[in-house]
């Protein structure tokens, strides 16, 4: 039985703005055990890089409250940590890949001193000295397969291209043996066979060194290669979550179902119209079930109360009034 | 159809007052910005009303009463009273005036100019056009400011006027080059190369396509220059190339109360005060909608 | 017989760099024919925008012929007749950037009838409220302005503002590369509900296969400024014959078993694409191609056609090496 390495319970994230209050995560639940590799899917606006801005504590705190809800990384809650100790476990335990390479490297500084930096502060550093530092470097961007990683870390980001940069990022990802990897749409900015590439990179380095991964995306394609277990979010919630094989099998909730439908598929029949309506605007927020005013299958109860998981077997609950069971 | 179009057009007043509304709420999150509004706010308001809120007019013209000169502070002289007995807060504010006027006059003249000429550099940008505005705006950056305006302002006759021009020719290339970098940054944007490709005029695209985007930096300048341009005028004045006695300019009554110093202090310091309250306030001014226009940006 | 509506043939766009010459568009030829929809795919460097923006007048060609109507236009769209401008119009790929955050919507879809003048002034809101309909959009858009209005939004006013001048070819330039999958589905069905409406011809470019199966009636797949190979859609994805396509259409993320099935068998891409300034001799594909033979570092292939109607470019096939 692995360990339980993750476990948001009822986050609640919103942010100050001038017409009100934006109350965009509404009672998040999202668990994950070591070495697991788990997928969050959703899209533009749903909350997924709230949510991973959270665990990070990495969210600017004026607009942004957390007004609710306990993230427990290894038993300890975050959200109680003093800033030394969020320091602590930034460099130590927890990595994050953002989703643009080139805003996520810093312009005036060479590759070389980011990624020695980054290791320096590390789980690794323990006295090592810079030549050693330097080796690390050396070591861990032949491992995302860069050719000629001497010369690279005298590099500037921007004499490389985007699929080099994002490699870059995933190499002090990883160099630094942190215990979680948060990727944040890590490929989305590249080329479809580079992002391939660089998916079967992170997924080769993340099987080896047994990392536990969580990969936020809005491609339900990218999650089903990729991952072991999915969330899928709308709006701040969690609405279905289950084993990958089990989601694309056997999807329940009428979001995932409008989602998989309206994806083009290869084989050609045509693409299912959308889902109706828009994103729910976060300041006056649909009650009861932020999804009913676009449910095709909306009932009376969806109006009025906020559902709660229900399970239906195997790992794979929705939050849905039709499985009340 | 057409109601439709009539009754949406109708709430283009409401609209506006919502974003007033919003900018005042995000300008206002700094309190050093609302400081800034507050002193201008006053500033422009003595300037506005000088012949009715100050206590002696008169004493801001050709005005003498040797039995009243060179008094302290005191209740009936706020601020003292000069050599010549002319009170000096009225004269402060008649100074306020003087500057603020110098201040609009100089960048109404500069900005517009400026503007033009970077919005054309930088739409034409790897071009001759470029090269031609642009080197010529080097030239006049290359100078220093105060030599700049000295020069000019010594070989014309010292007085207002003349010193306004010398602040603006030294003035307009700052505009220019702030807007020649926004323009060739923007040249490349869809929405520029669908105005292109639409057939739009190039003074289309000059000033209903890029100007727009430029209201913001633009407006940002403007307010600080304020402030600078004031300080510049009160610099010439101060050597005495700009307004003559006994017209009321601050830098003139720095100049002229600087002999008297440190025994009729109050002579010098109370101007000079004012003059660094002005600058001081457009410059948080400036600063608060700085920051306003990044926060609306993201 | 079908219309042909655009040709070209051997199409080049060279772009003369300080750091060398950018073949971006090397030699494309191609037919499209009145209302179908010819997709373009290719990953960065391929010179599938390039071959749009030819095709839109962004920038005039280098050589080769480029005809519309019968009519050359080889030439930048200042220089064309006014007819040809109205009925050739082009959706930018990033809604974020395609239209002018500091304009409404008003202004922004007034413009070509304003500088086309095919719409008096007076019935200009009338024609603006209706093509807003169009785009299912609601009339009181007209009084926002971009940032205002979320990204799927903002394309279909890219896409009405193309319809504003009553076109009869329109270029699609990743349209929906940017946004959500079920916003993406919105927009694709109202492009397919519009092309059928009012009879559009359209160059579909995208890097989505998968989209790209679903609505194009002609797929051509283009690297580093060639054609690799061309082929109606359904024979296309059925028998992909040059060694890129196949590697494009196994890598690509699928969602079910179905669809997994149809892919080729899985080519391991390597290595980076190399830039167009930097062109490999001989078949520009040869250093990453798991394929590849000694006659391709030294010769570029010809294009042929093993099939009825589907060309390759590949020394795979007989015939590419002479000439």
């Amino acid at each position: 039985m692995k360990k339980r390495l993750l476990d948001i319970r009822n986050l609640e994230v919103g942010f100050t703005v001038y017409g009100g209050y934006l109350k965009v995560l509404n009672g998040v639940h999202f668990d994950m055990a070591e070495g697991e590799k788990v997928g969050l899917v959703g899209e533009t606006g749903c909350g997924k890089t709230t949510t991973a801005k959270s665990v990070l504590k990495i969210l600017p705190v004026p607009p942004a409250q957390t007004t609710g809800g306990t993230i427990l990384f290894k038993g300890r809650d975050i959200l109680t940590m003093s800033r030394n100790e969020i320091r602590d476990i930034h460099a130590r335990e927890i990595s994050m890949i953002f989703q643009d390479p080139t805003a996520a490297l810093n312009p005036v500084f060479t590759i070389g001193d980011q990624l020695m930096t980054a290791i320096k502060y590390s789980n690794l550093h323990d006295g090592m000295s810079k030549r050693e530092i330097r080796q690390k470097a050396v070591q861990s961007l032949k491992e995302v397969q860069l050719p000629d990683a001497e010369r690279i870390l005298e590099n500037y980001p921007v004499q490389l291209s985007g699929g080099m940069r994002q490699r870059i990022c995933i190499a002090m990802a990883l160099a630094t043996r942190s215990t979680l990897l948060v990727a944040d749409e890590p490929t989305t900015s590249l080329d479809v066979t580079i992002q391939d590439q660089v998916l079967r990179l992170l997924g080769s380095l993340i099987q080896e060194k047994d990392t536990s991964t969580i990969l936020i995306t809005h491609s339900l394609g990218l999650v089903r290669e990729w991952t072991e277990r999915v969330y899928v979010m709308y709006a701040g919630v969690m609405v279905e979550t289950a084993d990958t094989a089990e989601l694309f099998k056997n999807p329940l909730h009428p979001y995932t179902k409008g989602l998989m439908a309206a994806v083009p598929k290869l084989t050609g029949e045509g693409i299912a119209a959308g889902i109706e309506g828009r994103i729910p605007d976060y300041l006056h927020p649909p009650s009861g079930c932020r999804f009913h005013p676009r449910c095709p299958s909306v009932m009376d109860i969806c109006k009025k109360e906020k559902p709660l998981y229900f399970d239906c077997g195997d790992n794979h609950k929705t939050a849905c009034f039709l499985y009340r069971d | 159809m057409h109601t439709a179009t009539t009754a949406a057009e109708k709430r283009l007043v409401p609209r506006i007052w919502e974003r007033v509304k919003k900018g005042w709420y995000t300008f206002s999150k700094n309190p050093l910005s609302v400081v800034g509004a507050v002193i201008i706010f006053f500033v422009v308001f003595f300037a506005v009303f000088a012949p009715f809120v100050s206590p002696y007019p008169e004493h801001a013209g050709n005005f003498v009463d040797f039995d009243n000169a060179s008094q302290p502070p005191s209740k009936t002289h706020l601020f003292g009273t000069d050599v010549f007995g002319r009170d000096i807060l009225t004269r402060v504010f008649f100074g306020f005036r003087l500057s603020l006027i110098m201040g609009v006059v100089v960048i109404s003249l500069t900005a517009p100019v400026g503007v033009t000429l970077g919005l054309i550099a930088g739409y034409k940008k790897n071009t001759w056009v470029e090269t031609l505005i642009m080197r010529i705006t080097d030239i006049f950056v290359a100078v220093p400011p105060l030599i700049l305006a000295l020069a000019v302002a010594a070989i014309l006759t010292p007085n207002i006027f003349n010193s306004m021009m010398a602040v603006s020719l030294m003035w307009w290339p700052w505009y220019c080059r702030m807007v020649y970098g926004i323009a060739s940054s923007l040249k490349n944007e869809f929405y520029i190369q669908s105005a292109e490709v639409t057939g739009a005029s190039i003074l289309h695209i000059l000033f209903r396509e890029i100007l727009p985007n430029c209201y913001g930096p633009v407006f940002t300048k403007v307010s600080l220059d304020m402030g600078w341009v004031i300080l510049l005028a009160s610099a010439l004045s101060f050597v005495g190339l700009g307004a003559q006695p006994p017209t009321p300019d601050l830098g003139t009554m720095v100049a002229d109360g600087g002999k008297y110093m440190p025994d009729q202090w109050w002579i010098a310091v109370f101007p000079a005060i004012a003059i660094m309250f002005v600058v001081f306030g457009f410059n948080i001014l400036g600063d608060g909608i700085r920051d306003m226009l990044e926060v609306e940006k993201t | 017989m079908e219309n042909i509506i655009l040709r070209a043939h051997d199409l080049k766009k060279h772009f003369h760099t300080k750091r060398g010459v950018v073949r971006a568009a090397d030699g494309v030829s191609f037919t499209i024919n009145e209302q179908e929809t010819l997709g373009l795919v290719g990953e960065s460097g391929s010179g599938k925008s390039t071959v749009a923006y030819t095709v839109m007048g962004i920038y005039p060609a280098t050589s080769g012929e480029l005809v519309f109507k019968s009519q050359d236009i080889t030439g930048e769209t200042k220089k064309r007749p006014k007819a040809l401008k109205q009925d050739i119009q082009i959706v930018f790929q990033d809604p974020g950037s395609s239209l002018n955050p500091r304009r409404t919507i008003r202004q922004i879809l007034e413009l070509p009838l304003q500088v086309h003048n095919t719409v008096p002034k007076q019935h200009r809101a009338e024609r603006i409220a209706k093509l807003l309909e169009m785009v299912e959009l609601p009339v009181d858009f007209m009084y926002k302005s971009p940032p205002s209005i979320g990204g799927g939004e903002r394309q279909m006013i890219a896409i009405a503002r193309a319809l504003a001048t009553d076109p009869s070819f329109i270029i699609l330039d990743e349209p929906t590369s940017a946004l959500d999958v079920s916003v993406q589905a919105k927009i694709i069905n109202k492009l397919m509900d519009l092309q059928k409406e009012l009879n559009l011809t359209y160059m579909f470019i995208t890097h989505d296969l998968s989209l790209m199966r679903n609505m194009a009636s002609r797929v051509a797949i283009m690297y580093l400024g060639k054609i690799c190979e061309i082929a109606p859609t359904a024979e296309f994805f059925k028998n992909p014959l040059h060694p890129y396509t196949q590697m494009l259409l196994s890598s690509i993320p699928v969602v079910s078993e179905q669809e997994e099935e149809l892919k080729p068998k899985k080519v391991v891409s390597t290595g980076e694409i190399p830039s167009p300034v930097n062109v490999p001799p001989g078949c520009s594909f040869h250093l990453r191609c798991p394929r590849r033979m000694e006659v391709c570092s030294r010769i570029d292939p010809k294009i042929i056609a093993p099939k009825e109607n589907h060309q390759v470019r590949c020394h795979l096939f007989p015939g590419a090496a002479d000439g």
